[in-house]
């Protein structure tokens, strides 16, 4: 495309509502830290605890995430006038399933190992609370477009959460980053954090931090 | 008999749901404030579990394993017409385990409203939350991997729901007590309750080393 085609694709674009308003931004940084889906709305922790052993399943779990809870937003939201309020949550649910089934069959065909080590927990994504908490909360009354990018704004969220501490407990409980060995081959390794004990120690340590950083704070 | 005691007391101690796999945590970590309303949800899991997974084992080994639908050829399909021996539909699971669950939990919840409004008001307001707790999915998810018998299945729902039970009574005793104890205020709330809950995840861990003492 030449650069005066470029120049015209974006001049037509402000005619309605810019694409990258400083709301829609705002749809994709808020979750990020102060609205942080793990940390601060307390959704999707079973997964997060749960898959964080190693990077290389984390990664594939956060991308796996983000595609759910985006493209499950973008369709509730198209059908958002047409589901009556009474059954939503089975719609919902089936919508949720039919994504992950197409998710989880992806992975056994191109990431097999992978597939096998999330196990069960690629089917739960269906009942990860970010997907129906975003749902509920955003899609149904909601336009198509900002729904998207809820939805790729809280799988970011949750997937930068995941991130940090599959960190840290690969680098010091196997003493490795991506299956490769970096604390040289004498490091022995913590079994506590291998273990599912590790896993909520970190992410409440975690907490701490975030807290202590942006000053959120909350009765208790 | 004895098989079905050793699955009793792994599925509740061993396979903890909360402390071993980390299933249900949001609804664990939302409800267990108060010991009241732990008991409520406790016994809201408990019984869903145990109605569930028997029903999802029967839609698992009659309608989406491999061969599972061998039984429509049995009473008259012919086989020219369709054989399906060779049918299968794990693809379907997670759809078929969903609506299963879902299915279940809103007629209960219909049922309860109906029969015992006393029950409703303690139960009700907490079931259609567990139509998307992750540990009745879950363990409906861990059924193709363990070859159960029927009688296995339910008894398997009943202990991962009581080990839910005891895991959330348990965490909602802490917190109590926990509420006036001077935390840093960034740890307060969910920060000590992570860290709370994997202290327990320790304790929890001395079971795995646990010789089943039932037959062998």
């Amino acid at each position: 495309m030449s650069a005066e085609a470029i120049s015209t694709v974006e001049k037509a674009k402000p005619a309605s509502e810019p694409l990258f308003s400083k709301k829609n931004r705002k749809l994709i940084n808020n979750p990020l830290d102060a609205d942080n889906p793990i940390t601060v709305q307390v959704l999707g922790v079973c997964s997060a605890l749960a898959v964080t052993v190693k990077l290389i399943p984390t990664l594939y779990m956060c991308i796996s995430v983000t595609l759910v809870v985006a493209l499950s937003n973008l369709l509730i939201s198209l059908m958002r006038k047409v589901i009556p309020s009474r059954i939503r949550i089975i719609v919902q649910l089936l919508v949720v399933a039919s994504l992950v089934a197409v998710v989880d069959q992806m992975l056994q065909a191109y990431a097999y190992d992978v597939s096998k080590q999330l196990s069960v927990f690629v089917g739960l994504i269906i009942t990860n609370c970010i997907v129906m908490g975003r749902l509920e909360a955003f899609a149904l009354a909601n336009k198509p477009w900002p729904s998207v990018l809820d939805g790729i704004g809280n799988g970011l969220g949750y997937s930068m959460i995941l991130i940090i501490v599959a960190f840290f407990r690969e680098l010091l409980g196997s003493g490795s980053l991506f299956g490769y060995k970096v604390l040289g081959e004498n490091y022995l390794g913590n079994g506590v954090l291998m273990s599912p004990v590790g896993a909520c120690i970190a992410l409440g340590l975690l907490i701490w931090a975030q807290r202590a950083r942006n000053g959120y704070t909350e009765e208790a | 008999m004895e098989n079905l005691l050793n699955i009793f007391v792994r599925s509740i101690f061993i396979d903890n749901m909360i402390f071993a796999y980390f299933l249900g945590m949001c609804s664990y970590l939302a409800v267990s404030k108060k010991i009241t309303t732990a008991i409520g949800l406790g016994m809201a899991v408990t019984f869903v579990l145990l109605m569930t997974v028997p029903l999802n084992w029967l839609a698992y080994n009659y309608i989406v394993k491999e061969g599972a639908l061998t039984w429509l050829n049995n009473l008259g399909v012919s086989k020219e017409f369709a054989d399906f021996s060779k049918v299968d539909l794990e693809v379907l699971k997670f759809i078929i385990f969903i609506a299963v669950v879902a299915a279940f939990v809103q007629l209960t919840e219909m049922a309860v409203e109906k029969l015992s409004p006393a029950l409703y008001t303690a139960l009700g307001i907490f079931l259609p939350l567990i139509a998307v707790n992750c540990s009745i999915l879950g363990a409906a998810l861990f059924l193709p991997g363990k070859e159960f018998t029927f009688g296995e299945s339910a008894v398997y729902g009943l202990g991962s729901g009581l080990g839910w039970f005891l895991a959330v009574v348990a965490l909602a005793a802490v917190r109590e007590k926990l509420s006036y104890s001077d935390v840093p205020k960034p740890l307060r709330g969910l920060g000590i309750t992570f860290i709370t809950v994997g202290l327990m995840a320790f304790a929890f861990l001395s079971f795995s080393g646990f010789k089943l003492p039932f037959g062998n």
